[in-house]
């Protein structure tokens, strides 16, 4: 390169206050093959765009550097620039002498000297520079969404509305997640299942959508564009395609197990539908139950009760796999089991139960009918003390984070107990109230004021049990006192946590995780849709606790993320990957064993037959691990070649 | 019968004088179980109330006195039975040593500490601290305990009570501090039906005991409450304070209401001593479990003792 400019940002005051800029100016000038240095205030606006755009065609510069902020800011930008001059944008690089340099420097002499040397440095980089051209890859149009809940049935439509394929995988009998638990909704109060079970069927009925239930995703391999997912359907012992869903089988099957549907205060069969409105409509036996083994048959009463001779105890799981362009996980929540508080009498109490197993209760469709009864004796409980932030906001005994949906829900239930039992007492403590949310605070209030439920502001220390009724230990911060209350029926509004499988889901997904176990987004603020593998999207609970309106608000979100990426037949990726030199690689496989993105793979090569090293430029995140750990020296990272890094450091030092 | 289990002794002040028959009892079975119990030669104040203080080098002083002292003598181990010198003595300790018990050489309160006592080479950090309890469950086996039974218990009704100071802050605890149940194999060895009753963590007021009795009386009141309403015929102790608390709270109140004693406060080594047929030294002559009759504990004799 002969003829490079150089573009030095004051950042306002933020460079220009440490570092001379005109003697910095004037000394980068006289560098060779230099034809031209030049200060602005600010180098990212119009003007100072303009002014780059316009050097580079003028001079004719084969290369150009701006001197400014952190690449991360504005590399981006200045590319563009160059790009629209005509000039390669990998041939425009960036000289951070603003983070790197005034921010941490006081000195001005000191400041300069060393802004210099930075771009010095960055000068010898740009001179081994090469001209590199973005590459493609195809995409496919499907999108594959896991977890059949509200968020995932919410992206499913969404996307299926636009014309698209969608793989709809949920690892349980039926659609509808833990929404389809609940009983009537904040703040609003309008019926759970009213309001989700039409979409439950729309999403069934959706030509664009194939509906897998009782399946798990459980391999999935390739990139953005290009996912190629295996699914494993467990054998529900019934044929899928012959039951009517008429459910005969069930009075006939002698076992009786606890209801997960009801949160295990109702009874099931082992053969059984979770729920009546469950989609879809067919039965499954439950293997764990059942009295037959995988080599003996037992009882055959439901096999001998179906007309449609839809049992089949000889089925097998079977897999399938396709290929999707883009991913979205909406794998939910669970709440932390009682039993993790010790205080509140751990799993001892039938009379403690959480916010859900409340919820089934309050529910028309529930275990007791939509009335509120103890577990214990099916009394009506006249005393209910709702205890909020169990286990959140509390890293001694639980998890350190705000639950969020919890003083929003308590309040709900803490009304539909008083609807239910208008004579009957409600407690509520809490440590705050957060209700941040639109019609959130008003219903709130009313439920404080018009409902003459007690709320106290404190954390309940202890809870056991004396005779039939609980003795609730707390305070009341408020009024500085101890409060003791006999209650008949506690309800925790226990900590949401990630569903089980997700920490699996994020090894089989090469995901990233968070210190709470749900899954982490790209970026908190720009990023909170998208995982930080790309083409893996991110909807509802799995990415943190959520209500309903924020769920199917980031599902919509997601859904657009993805069709956005299925807009195109080819995306663009970065060429700024790793290259393998073939003749100089030794075929050790260090550096495949080093990738972590699973880049790098070994194969023969196709001159030599001998064992070389290959990048998979899509997998590639350019982070240069393959290149540093390559003892023959045979990676190199395009844009950050071992050329370029040596002649940037002897130009520095 | 364990060959050479041999552990260092740390009485601590109120073992030599109110419960005599604490140590006693724990010496007497400790010995049936060939545990060679080595008292310190000699050893000062473990420190005691302030450790509750917030942490500053002063109230740590006295401990480490007594744990340089037990390393001179050759102890890697030592025991004691006062739930607080074990409070005292553990956390002294662990500011020796990281969370996995390995000394840490740099730890800044070694260093503070050592400095400041002008001892050269200083506490090591190297001694680890048991409570008798720990160290029956961490080297004997129930079984052993089970094969020196002489007058099983018969199904008397024995509740534990851990109060605070073993089980907290949850860095020193022995068991857990929400659910303790450290006690439950041993107990059931002897024959005794194990009582699990709510209020086995709670305080037993602790030193409050000298400014506001009342208020130890309401709570030992509920705790001796609870214990009998889940059918106790007795409380098992760990605790110097707790027993006292406990039971000497309990007399005085009986001597005013001349009403039937309300329950037997017991050390768990003195269950231990009498199922194993053992001789110890004892100062109450009215400690025989079997014949006091589980009387009723109402708040408002309680109130009335203030």
């Amino acid at each position: 390169m002969t003829r490079l400019g150089v573009f030095i940002c004051h950042c306002g005051k933020n460079i220009s206050r440490t570092v001379n800029i005109e003697a910095l100016r004037k000394k980068v000038s006289t560098l060779t093959d230099v034809v031209l240095a030049k200060d602005y205030l600010y180098m990212c606006s119009k003007p100072g765009q303009t002014m780059i755009a316009d050097d580079i065609r003028e001079h004719r510069l084969d290369g150009a550097l701006v001197a400014a902020c952190s690449p991360r800011l504005h590399g981006k930008t200045f590319a563009q620039t160059a790009q629209r001059a005509g000039l390669n944008p990998y041939l425009l690089d960036m000289a951070n002498i603003r983070e790197h340099c005034s921010w941490v420097h006081i000195d001005g002499a000191e400041g300069t000297e060393k802004a210099f040397s930075i771009i010095k440095g960055s000068l010898g980089r740009l001179h081994y520079a090469e001209p590199l051209e973005p590459f493609q890859s195809p995409v496919t149009k499907r999108v594959l969404v896991i977890g059949g809940g509200v968020a995932g049935i919410q992206a499913a439509l969404d996307i299926a509305n636009s014309g698209h394929e969608v793989y709809l995988v949920e690892k349980s009998p039926s659609l509808g997640g833990h929404m389809a638990q609940l009983g009537e909704t904040f703040p609003t109060l309008d019926c759970s299942s009213c309001i989700l079970t039409p979409r439950m069927v729309e999403v069934s009925q959706n030509e664009y959508v194939h509906l897998f239930s009782y399946a798990e995703a459980t391999r999935v391999e390739g990139n953005i564009g290009q996912f190629q997912v295996t699914v494993r359907f467990k054998p529900r012992y019934i044929d899928e395609t012959l039951c009517t869903g008429c459910g005969d089988c069930v009075p006939t099957c002698p076992v009786v197990v606890p209801n997960e549907f009801d949160q295990g205060l109702g009874a099931r069969k082992a053969v059984y539908l979770p729920f009546p409105q469950a989609v879809p409509a067919v039965y499954t036996i439950d293997w764990d139950a059942c009295l037959n083994t995988d080599k003996l048959i037992i009882c055959e009463n439901c096999y001998k009760s179906c007309e449609a001779r839809a049992i089949n105890f000889l089925m097998e799981p079977r897999e399938i796999t396709f290929e999707v362009g883009a991913i979205i996980l909406s794998t939910g929540y669970e709440l932390m089991p009682v039993a993790h508080i010790g205080e509140y009498g751990g799993d001892g109490y039938e009379d403690v139960i959480d916010g859900l197993q409340f919820e089934r209760m309050l529910s028309a469709s529930g275990p007791t009918g939509g009335v509120v009864r103890r577990p214990s004796d099916g009394r009506i409980p006249q005393n209910v003390v709702f205890v909020q932030c169990a286990g959140s906001r509390d890293p001694e005994h639980g998890v350190p984070y705000c639950s969020k949906v919890c003083c929003m829900y308590t309040a709900k239930q803490a009304l539909l107990y008083k609807h239910a039992v208008p004579d009957g007492q409600a407690y509520v403590f809490y440590i705050d109230i957060r209700a941040a949310g639109k019609g959130h605070e008003e219903f709130v209030q009313k439920v404080m004021s018009e409902e003459r439920i007690l709320y106290l502001r404190g954390k309940v220390s202890k809870i056991f049990k004396s005779g039939d009724k609980l003795v609730v230990w707390g305070a009341d911060t408020l009024s500085g006192r101890q409060v003791e209350i006999e209650a008949d029926l506690v309800v925790l509004a226990m900590a949401v946590i990630p569903s089980s499988g997700s920490q699996k889901l994020a090894r089989t997904l090469h995901i990233a995780s968070d210190l709470g176990g749900f899954f982490s987004e790209a970026h908190p603020k720009l990023g909170p849709l998208e995982s930080n593998t790309d083409g893996i999207f991110l909807a509802g609970a799995a990415q943190f606790a959520k209500d309903i309106t924020d769920t199917v608000s980031q599902a919509t979100g997601a859904a657009g993320k993805a069709l956005s990426l299925l807009a195109n037949d080819f995306i663009k990726l970065e060429p700024t990957v790793s290259k393998v030199e073939e003749g100089l690689c030794r075929g050790c496989g260090l550096c495949a064993s080093i990738c972590p993105f699973g880049a790098v793979t070994m194969s023969p090569s196709e001159k030599t037959g001998a064992m070389v090293a290959g990048i998979n430029p899509v997998l590639c995140k350019g982070c240069g691990l393959c290149a540093a750990g390559c003892l023959s020296g045979a990676i190199n990272l395009r844009g950050s070649s071992f050329k370029q890094i040596f002649a940037q450091l002897e130009e520095m030092v | 019968m364990p060959e050479g289990l041999r552990v260092g002794y740390f009485p601590g002040c109120t073992l030599k004088t109110d419960a005599r028959d604490f140590e006693s009892s724990a010496l007497a079975v400790a010995g049936a179980l060939g545990i060679e119990v080595a008292e310190l030669s000699r050893w000062n104040c473990c420190g005691t109330v302030y450790s509750l203080d917030a942490v500053n080098l002063m109230p740590r002083l006295a401990s480490v006195h007594n744990l340089i002292r037990a390393e001179e003598e050759g102890f890697s181990e030592i025991m004691t039975l006062c739930s607080m010198c074990y409070n005292t003595l553990k956390r002294t300790n662990n500011l020796f040593t990281s969370i996995n018990s390995a000394v840490v050489a740099d730890a800044p309160w070694r260093t503070a500490i050592n400095d400041f006592l002008c001892l050269d080479p200083g506490y090591s950090g190297r001694v680890k601290i048991y409570h008798f309890l720990e160290f029956l469950r961490e080297k004997i086996k129930p079984e052993q305990v089970k094969d020196l039974v002489v007058r099983p218990l018969d199904g008397l009704a024995v509740a534990p009570y851990y109060g605070c100071l073993l089980l907290r802050p949850k860095e020193i605890a022995i068991d857990d501090p929400e659910k303790p149940e450290i006690l439950t194999p041993f107990l059931s060895a002897l024959g005794a039906k194990v009582i699990d009753f709510p209020l086995n963590n709670e305080c037993c007021g602790a030193y409050q005991t000298a400014m506001h009795p009342e208020a130890v009386a309401r709570r030992a009141c509920r705790i001796i409450s609870s214990a009998q309403s889940e059918g106790a015929d007795m409380i098992a102790v760990s605790c110097p304070l707790c027993h006292y608390n406990l039971s000497a709270l309990q007399n005085a109140t009986n001597s005013r209401q001349s009403g039937p004693k309300a329950m037997p406060i017991i050390y768990f080594t003195e269950i231990m001593a009498r199922a194993m047929g053992l001789n110890y030294q004892t100062d109450a002559a009215n400690m025989t479990p079997t014949s006091v009759p589980p009387g009723r504990c109402r708040a408002s004799a309680w109130e009335a003792a203030k």
